[in-house]
């Protein structure tokens, strides 16, 4: 260190030894370099530091960024608006639009499948239908949209099924080309249903190799119609177009129904719901029909108030809830429940599609992947809906003109608007998450098959039409319950630890304690998760009295042995000094432990029927799982007594000994000056020990994978299961879809847990740094 | 009477109980210990077989006598009206009973490696010197007497199972079992080494050609390059394989044939063992050996039969590289932020904010950072680095995948906020004077901080690394996203370039106890491995921790008398 710090060059101090520190330019360009270096060293060290908080503060921003789009509506943007081919003259009976948003198809009343270009509406090609001659169609119905079978009855009385389809192949650069189909899956001959009389209604449903038909006269009979398929090998590969050989069954209902307006079959082809012209629906079950019986009507409800007319009907993916749009702007969902072992059919709930303006709903279709369904007003209002979430995701005036039919693609994002003057608006859908809504996560929510609104979490399901369930608060509150159980054992254990190891223990002991309660920290979480799943819980069920028992036995020999001590002579007492009575009391509760093994088994034969378990789930009607909320709560109450236990027993060990010192010196007994003088003061900190116990306990993964059944029910039960929202993320997040609605939702838990733990734990610290702060001032 | 009201009056029994709640944790905390011990150790000890006479009762009719050879592994006392419940009809007026769990192996034969008896039942307890157990490369362990050894399928010695003296079969196998270990270990280092390097090669050429099409380069002459080249490597394959059938076919020479219990005789290929021993003819020493041998071949061996017996090496090394790289990551960036924030940032409310924050960090959900790292890292990072650099590969990813690269980086975060929260303790506590003095000296900040502030902050920063790397190691919720497998193929760090693969997944001690201990199918034969293991992961864990309190506890000691 021969330089001196450049400011001081100038001085006439420095002139003088000006000769013993020569300012050369080789020590002039040195200096210039440390200058340089510590102004980089500034810079970098500060972009650094300030990256790497960022990128740390940024979990924050990635979590909130991949939430985010749940919550964005629909976004409806114009594509393309177009006149109708010449071909498509003839009122449309349905409108639909191919996966890929390429080519629409029309069909119309004259008999006509035409496809056509849905950036331009150029003709692709007409197909005729294999109507019979002379014959003309008199009405139409569609099974779904994802099969693309529909019925067409006719004016002879006869039935013609048909598929409409796109054949895709690639060509030679890969390049996509989809050519129109129509097929005929169930043979291109005719069923009849009436005798010369003309089809006036018709509902379709199919299944593989199954089909079921209803159509009415102007009579109002109605004729179920059953066609399977013999599923021998050599027929299922004989294609379509030869299929001879249905089996057909016919069953005829007259004089059951009132009048008949539109006749719907549900999913599985078992129910009829007839909807008469003002409103009211009658629900048949059609299995007798079939059996030599008599259908009768199972329940009859009015599907709209006086005064509106039904305008719209339609089923949603599934096949099990029919939306009725009215003329007054509402769309109510209905499905079937099971009341007093009677079915039933029930509004489920309602839907605004204009109500305020009192807009007759023009048409109600579904989407084929989702539980969605859109809507068309007579103001050219088109509405986006999810039906489990409850939650109308656009509401956009589209169309101008007078919308007639309404077309949505398989995936939602796209649609097609017929206007009655055969012009035609294509618009594209961006609709990514309908199935969230603060209803969805946190409400009951009604789903389909259940008799009333209930907390599901039931994310994926084999099949396609599977609706799913997104209710987080089972799994906040088996969040909460595994929390709750674990602070349960962990917060008197570790905060009366605290409070002794703090405040009356000898410093000898205390330097063997603390290392301890660390090394009680330092478990690994996996193998707290393991012994309690491995080991405990089967230990817990085999010994639950004997586990029981200590809860009652501890207690009591810790008093029992401390009266005892209290009666000792002064000379065995005076061996031990004070502060060590943690250390005596070792043996007297392993021995009590012991002891309540010994007696638990003559206990449980005694009043238990030789096996309280059992006894619990027959007497009791508990239900008792082997990996259930005691074991959790053990196991976790473990991990979480080292946390509490730290925190609190500095909170304890800080408060200022002149405040003790003055209180016992005023004459107050040991126990007096805790309760009174360190308690209040140290109990911020024992508080805060507490939140940041539960913020771990409320995070905890491992733990609770392992030694629960992780099943979502809300049971606050200590012997059932639960599933937490860690756990539940660790389960399920690998094998979630990216991007999808679930993989979000998981997120959406991550965020939860991320935001309660923060908050929980910044109050916590806050209340700590106000504490120290008290102290200083002491 | 009087006496027991003062004693409450006083309030002596609560300070006894805040007492009380001491000691349960101490018990608790000990007995844990004292359980996975007694559990993880006590599993290689070889267990004297019992050959005994097991009458059950039966509802009606002659009880039927059964058999048993095995390892008596644990008892409990069990009330009689859970034994009927079970289906044993047990008649005597014993309020109580005593069952035991004996591992009698032979899966194979029984189905079952375990089995419940009641102890009262067993007759006849004896422990014959030449029964003899064997551990099996699959099936388990096998229990019985040794009959006849035979090679390329002529009988070479023959024993009498009745006589314990008679040792020729014995000794005879036990040269054969030592022969076919070390023709064992030859095929194993031939897979495992050249063809592996063979497999390896050959993946990468035709990841070149793959790239060569994707960039239009593919002109005849790299192809035939490509074609030499990959014959060259099949050439070479061809050999291999020949030598490895070679392999093959000497070590199926030798078989066994034994005497299980109740009498059924089997036998089998001297090949499928791995190691045999006669436990009730050993005395202490020699159990010692074994019991030696076993506790290393569970340090340093692969796992065989889906996890549950061999070593957890795969488990070590994947959890140590993975901990290594972590800390690489973890300490430069940690330190910088903790200077950052207590030398150069300025203090005021903003700074206290951050590191409020920052503190809070460490107690956010591990999962949380799971889901970050899956989220972020592997499924944005991961799959623009493959679209940049790998397109030959997709669409199998790369980096898009959970690998060893990005569960370091997401420990690395996990950890990062105790590294800072650390160090900046450490910098808190180095004296003012130190600081001015340097600065007096006329050293820049920069070099006050370099040769002054950062070497006796050096064991802070220890401390913080020592604590993350013993929360790394024992953290399993976010590994379980972003890169563990149950059984990686390969180790990261092997003899093919690049040597390090940071895109491959590994195994990990956590989440072997995790996957062995609730998703393998035949929990009660895995249940002392995972034992083990987790003892293992608690000691390196416990060190880890004890180190680092008593780096914290020295330096505290250090700067108390400087702080004069």
């Amino acid at each position: 260190m021969t330089e001196l710090p450049v400011t001081n060059t100038s001085s006439p101090a420095t002139a003088v030894a000006g000769s013993a520190f020569p300012a050369s330019a080789a020590t002039l360009s040195r200096r210039r370099f440390r200058h340089f270096k510590d102004k980089l060293a500034t810079v970098s060290i500060a972009i650094g530091g300030m990256s790497v908080i960022a990128a740390v503060l940024m979990i924050f921003l990635y979590l909130v960024y991949e939430v985010m789009p749940l919550f964005k509506g629909a976004v409806i943007q114009p594509v393309s608006e177009f006149r109708l081919p010449e071909e498509a003259r003839a009122p449309a009976l349905h409108l639909a639009l191919e996966e890929r948003l390429e080519v629409g198809v029309r069909l119309g009343a004259d008999g006509q499948a035409v496809y056509f270009d849905t950036a331009n509406g150029q003709l692709i090609s007409s197909i005729p239908l294999l109507i019979p001659a002379g014959q003309t169609i008199s009405s139409f119905a569609l099974d779904t949209d994802v099969s693309g079978i529909f019925a067409l009855g006719l004016s002879g009385g006869g039935v013609l099924i048909a598929q409409y389809g796109y054949e895709v192949s690639f060509g030679e650069n890969n390049e996509r080309q989809v050519f129109p189909e129509v097929s005929y899956p169930f043979g291109e001959n005719v069923y009849p249903l009436f005798d010369q009389q003309a089809v006036t209604k018709l509902s379709v449903r199919s299944g593989t190799g199954e089909l079921m038909l209803a159509g009415t006269n102007a009579q109002g009979v109605v004729t179920l119609l059953q066609a399977s398929k013999e599923t021998n090998l050599f027929s299922a590969f004989s294609g379509g177009a030869a299929a001879a050989g249905w089996e057909t069954e016919v069953a005829t209902i007259d004089g059951v129904l009132p009048e008949v307006d539109q006749l719907y079959l549900d999913a599985d082809r078992r129910w009829l719901f007839s909807i008469g012209t003002a409103g009211n629906l009658s629900l048949l079950d059609t299995r007798p029909a079939f059996n030599g019986g008599v259908p009768e009507i199972e329940d009859e409800v009015a599907l709209v108030e006086a005064g509106r007319q039904i305008t719209a009907v339609d089923f949603l993916l599934g096949g099990i809830s029919l939306l009725v749009g009215d003329s007054a702007g509402g769309v109510a969902q209905w499905f079937l429940v099971r009341r007093d072992g009677e079915m039933a059919i029930e509004k489920v709930r309602e839907f605004d599609a204009g109500i305020e303006a009192g807009s007759r709903v023009l048409a109600v279709s579904p989407e084929q992947r989702r539980k969605n369904f859109m809507t068309i007003n007579d103001d050219g209002y088109l509405g986006i809906y999810n039906s489990t979430a409850h939650r109308q995701v656009a509401f956009e005036r589209l169309s101008t003109g007078e919308p007639v039919s309404l077309a949505v693609s398989a995936r939602g994002d796209g649609v097609l608007i017929e206007n009655a003057d055969g012009s035609v608006v294509f618009w594209s859908v961006e609709n990514e998450h309908p199935e969230v809504s603060w209803e969805a996560l946190w409400q009951k929510v009604w789903y389909e098959n259940y008799q009333e609104p209930e907390y599901i979490w039931q994310s994926s399901a084999a099949n396609n039409d599977f609706e799913p369930k997104y209710s987080l608060a089972p799994l906040a509150f088996g969040t909460l319950k595994a929390a709750f159980y674990a602070l349960l054992l962990a917060a008197p254990l570790a905060v009366c630890g605290a409070i002794f190891t703090g405040y009356f223990m000898a410093p000898a002991m205390r330097r063997n304690v603390k290392p301890l309660v660390e090394l009680m920290g330092a478990m690994p979480t996996v193998v707290l998760g393991f012994l309690a799943g491995l080991w405990l819980a089967p230990f817990l069920e085999n010994n639950l009295l004997s586990v029981l028992s200590t809860l009652v036995l501890v207690p009591v020999s810790v008093v029992v042995a401390a009266f005892a001590w209290t009666r000792l002579p002064d000379s065995v007492r005076f061996k031990v000094p004070d502060g060590w009575e943690a250390g005596l009391l070792i043996p007297v509760i392993v021995l009590a432990c012991m002891l309540s093994s010994v007696i638990a088994g003559p206990l449980e034969v005694a009043f238990f029927a030789g096996d309280m378990r059992s006894w619990l789930t027959n007497e009791m009607g508990i239900p008792y799982d082997q990996r259930n909320a005691m074991v959790v709560g053990l196991a976790m109450g473990f991990a979480v007594i080292p946390t509490i236990f730290s925190i609190a027993e500095d909170a304890v060990f800080t408060v200022p000994k002149q405040l003790t010192y003055g209180s016992l010196a005023l004459g107050a007994t040991p126990w007096q000056t805790l309760r009174r003088v360190v308690l209040p003061t140290a109990s911020p900190g024992i508080f805060s020990a507490l939140m940041i116990g539960m913020g771990r306990a409320v995070g905890e993964t491992m733990i609770v994978l392992m030694a629960t059944g992780n099943t979502p029910i809300m049971d606050a039960n200590i012997f059932e299961g639960m599933r937490t929202l860690a756990a539940n993320i660790a389960v399920e997040i690998p094998e979630s879809e990216v991007a999808s609605t679930h993989y979000r939702i998981l997120f959406l838990a991550a965020l939860v847990l991320f935001m309660f733990t923060f908050v929980v734990n910044t109050l916590a610290e806050i209340i700590r740094q106000r504490l120290r702060r008290k102290y200083s001032t002491i | 009477m009087t006496a027991f009201k003062k004693f409450f009056a006083s309030g002596t029994p609560w300070i006894w109980i805040n007492a009380g709640a001491v000691a349960i944790s101490i018990i608790m905390t000990v007995g844990l210990l004292m359980l996975l011990a007694y559990n993880g150790l006590g599993h290689f000890w070889p267990k004297d077989l019992m050959l005994a006479q097991y009458s059950q009762p039966v509802e009606s009719g002659e009880p039927l006598v059964r058999e048993i050879i095995g390892e008596r592994v644990g008892r409990e006392e069990v009330t009689a009206e859970r034994i009927i419940s079970s289906g044993i009809p047990v008649t005597g007026s014993q309020l109580m009973y005593e069952r035991e769990l004996v591992k009698i192996g032979n899966r194979d034969l029984n189905g079952n490696d375990f089995t419940w008896l009641l102890t009262d039942y067993l007759d006849d307890l004896r422990f014959p010197e030449n029964l003899t157990a064997f551990e099996r490369w699959e099936w388990g362990n096998f229990y019985g007497y040794v009959r006849e050894v035979r090679e390329a399928g002529v009988s070479v010695a023959v024993s009498d199972p009745a006589n314990p003296a008679d040792s020729a079969a014995w000794d005879a196998l036990v040269v054969r079992v030592d022969r076919a270990l070390g023709i064992h270990d030859e095929i194993a280092s031939l897979e495992k080494g050249e063809i592996g390097e063979v497999n390896y090669a050959l993946e990468r050429l035709r990841l070149r050609q793959r790239g060569l099409e994707l960039r239009n380069t593919d002109t005849p002459e790299a192809l035939a390059e490509i074609a030499a080249e990959r014959a060259e490597w099949d050439s070479r394959y061809a050999v291999l394989q020949e030598e490895l059938q070679q392999l093959y076919e000497q070590i199926e020479r030798d078989t066994v044939v034994m005497l299980a219990m109740n009498g059924q005789e089997t036998e089998i290929e001297v090949s499928e063992i791995v190691r045999a021993y006669q436990p009730n003819g050993m005395h202490i020493g020699n159990k010692l050996v074994v019991y030696t041998q076993k506790l290393w071949e569970f340090l340093s061996d692969d796992p065989r039969e889906a996890n549950t017996e061999g070593g957890i090496f795969p488990a070590i090394f994947g959890t140590v590289i993975m901990v290594l790289l972590m800390s690489i990551l973890v300490t430069p960036f940690g330190v910088i932020a903790a200077v950052y924030l207590r030398e150069y940032a300025r203090q005021g409310v903003l700074t206290r904010i951050i590191r409020i924050a920052v503190n809070n960090l460490a107690g956010v959900p591990s999962i949380v950072y799971g889901v970050f790292g899956l989220g972020f890292f592997i499924y944005f990072v991961g799959a623009e680095v493959d679209q940049a650099f790998y397109t030959e590969a997709l669409p199998a990813p790369t980096f898009g995948t959970p690998g060893m690269l990005w569960a370091a980086l997401t420990l690395a975060l996990l950890t990062v906020p105790v590294v800072i929260v650390s160090t900046e303790e450490g910098l808190s506590r180095i004296p003012r004077s130190l600081r001015e003095g340097s600065l007096a000296l006329g050293a820049t900040k920069f070099e006050t901080l370099w040769r002054v502030v950062l070497p006796m902050a050096s064991p802070a920063i220890m401390t913080g690394l020592i604590l993350a790397v013993a929360r790394a190691a024992g953290e399993v919720a976010p590994l379980m996203l972003v890169g563990v497998v149950k059984l990686a193929p390969a180790l990261p760090l092997d003899g093919n370039y690049p040597y390090f693969h940071l895109d491959q997944k590994f195994m990990h001690l956590g989440f072997h106890i995790y996957d062995v201990g609730f998703q393998s199918p035949n929990v009660e034969a895995a249940r002392p491995l995972v034992f083990a293991t987790a003892l293992l992961l608690v000691m390196i864990t416990a060190v880890l921790n004890q180190l680092a309190v008593s780096i914290r506890n020295r330096l505290r000691e250090k700067y108390k008398s400087l702080d004069m």
